[in-house]
């Protein structure tokens, strides 16, 4: 910083977190574990994409090839991850919707003079985020069940 | 007497190259905060432990530490609230240390001076040397009051994931302070503002996490100040923004009450 000897900057001990930083979340309440969450689902859902493109692009070598990857992704390990898959799709997409819709301040309120105790907008609006994850619990059920049966 | 057992960062830039732990044991006391067991152990145990301190009731927003695991100011902590006796203070994350629990906070300060965190009046002499009050609605003073209320503690910030990642990322409390002056009619300054917010380590690093406003000590909710200064910028960009008049001078009364006398008291004897 401006005005201080360079030396004396260098002694500073860096201390950002980094990526630990999306991972870890001290005693905060639900938003900052969906932060978390959907930061996960969203690098799931890219490494199934890849693999899926991966899976896909052995059909060009031949039909062969193609089958023995499809005997070898049919196992149940697969298919949990398949449901894996699924999981993180319906819940980065409720949870994307919903902060599609808060990123540009609707559904948070107005701003209000801070009166102890302080509840802030997002504490403020937690039925909105309570009800996207009941639907999400919902849909994840519907599919498990039509996955079993 | 119950005991405490802090666990507290030490780090001597001259002597050490990482930080540790170092563990005290003291008694506690009825409405003891964190910042009195500092104290404490500050004037009894250990005089070379280093925090910053000063008005001790949240006002001056100086003794921000991570205390188990969440930022919170230190003269803000009542013991019995952590529900435990073991408390682990280090200093804030995301900004350097200095030494022990002092973290410096000239990034930050750096970061809100740079969104010009001061009203850009119409007339800039009039805001230099008022010659009256601006008029103001109870609506409009509400618009941004609750953003005025910021103690630049760096809690906020040292929450804030993307801070994490991005030590050039503006952060909660700029931002937050951006939009305070931006919602505020006596000002004109928000293109100004747009502008260095509407930057590659800019608002659009903002993923809502929330935990700023978890944090804050003071009830300012960046992260709503943050989400309303995206919608007015959007709507700027989309040239849907409403324009308002900058607030207007109010008149001065017309006549001014008399100056009551100062009533003359006598001793009867």
């Amino acid at each position: 910083m401006a005005g201080k000897p360079a030396s004396e900057e260098n002694r500073h001990l860096p201390n950002s977190l980094g990526i630990r930083g999306w991972v870890w979340a001290g005693r905060y309440t639900l938003e900052r574990y969906l932060f978390t969450l959907h930061r996960l689902t969203g690098l799931g859902l890219l490494a199934y994409i890849t693999l899926h493109l991966i899976a896909n692009g052995t059909r060009l070598g031949g039909e062969d090839a193609w089958t023995n990857t499809m005997e070898f992704l049919s196992n149940p390990g697969f298919r949990v991850g398949e449901y894996l898959v699924v999981a993180a799709f319906i819940f980065h997409a409720l949870n994307g919707g919903r902060l599609i819709l808060q990123h540009l301040g609707f559904t948070l309120g107005k701003p209000k003079p801070p009166v102890y105790p302080y509840v802030d907008s997002m504490r403020r609006r937690r039925p909105i985020t309570l009800a996207m994850l009941a639907v999400m619990a919902a849909l994840l059920l519907y599919v498990l069940i039509e996955i079993v049966t | 007497m119950q005991e405490l057992t802090f666990r507290v960062q030490r780090y001597n830039p001259g002597e050490n190259k990482e930080p540790y732990l170092q563990e005290f044991t003291i008694p506690s006391s009825q409405g003891m905060t964190v910042l009195d067991g500092l104290i404490y152990i500050k004037e009894n145990v250990d005089n070379t432990l280093s925090f910053r301190s000063s008005c001790r009731m949240g006002i001056c927003g100086s003794c921000g530490m991570l205390i188990n695991n969440f930022p919170m100011l230190a003269c803000h902590s009542p013991v019995e609230e952590l529900k435990t006796d073991r408390i682990e203070v280090r200093s804030l994350p995301n900004f350097p240390v200095i030494r022990d629990l002092v973290p410096s906070l000239d990034p930050l300060f750096a970061k809100h001076k740079s969104i010009k965190p001061y009203i850009i009046g119409p007339d800039m002499k009039e805001v230099e040397a008022p010659t009256s009050e601006y008029s103001q609605s109870r609506e409009e003073l509400e618009a941004y009051v609750q953003f005025a209320y910021c103690v630049k503690c760096g809690l906020c910030m040292a929450a804030c994931p993307s801070v994490a990642t991005d030590s050039l990322f503006l952060g909660p409390q700029p931002l937050g302070q951006a939009y305070r002056y931006c919602a505020d009619r006596r000002d004109i300054g928000a293109k100004e503002r747009f502008h260095v917010a509407d930057s590659p380590h800019g608002i659009w690093l903002c993923h809502l996490a929330g935990a700023c406003s978890e944090a804050c000590p003071k009830g300012v909710d960046p992260a709503l100040a943050i989400q309303l200064l995206k919608r007015a910028m959007v709507s700027d960009s989309l040239r849907l923004r409403k324009k308002k008049k900058p607030a207007s001078l109010a008149q001065p009364p017309a006549t001014s009450k008399p100056k009551i006398d100062v009533p003359e008291f006598t001793v009867t004897q």
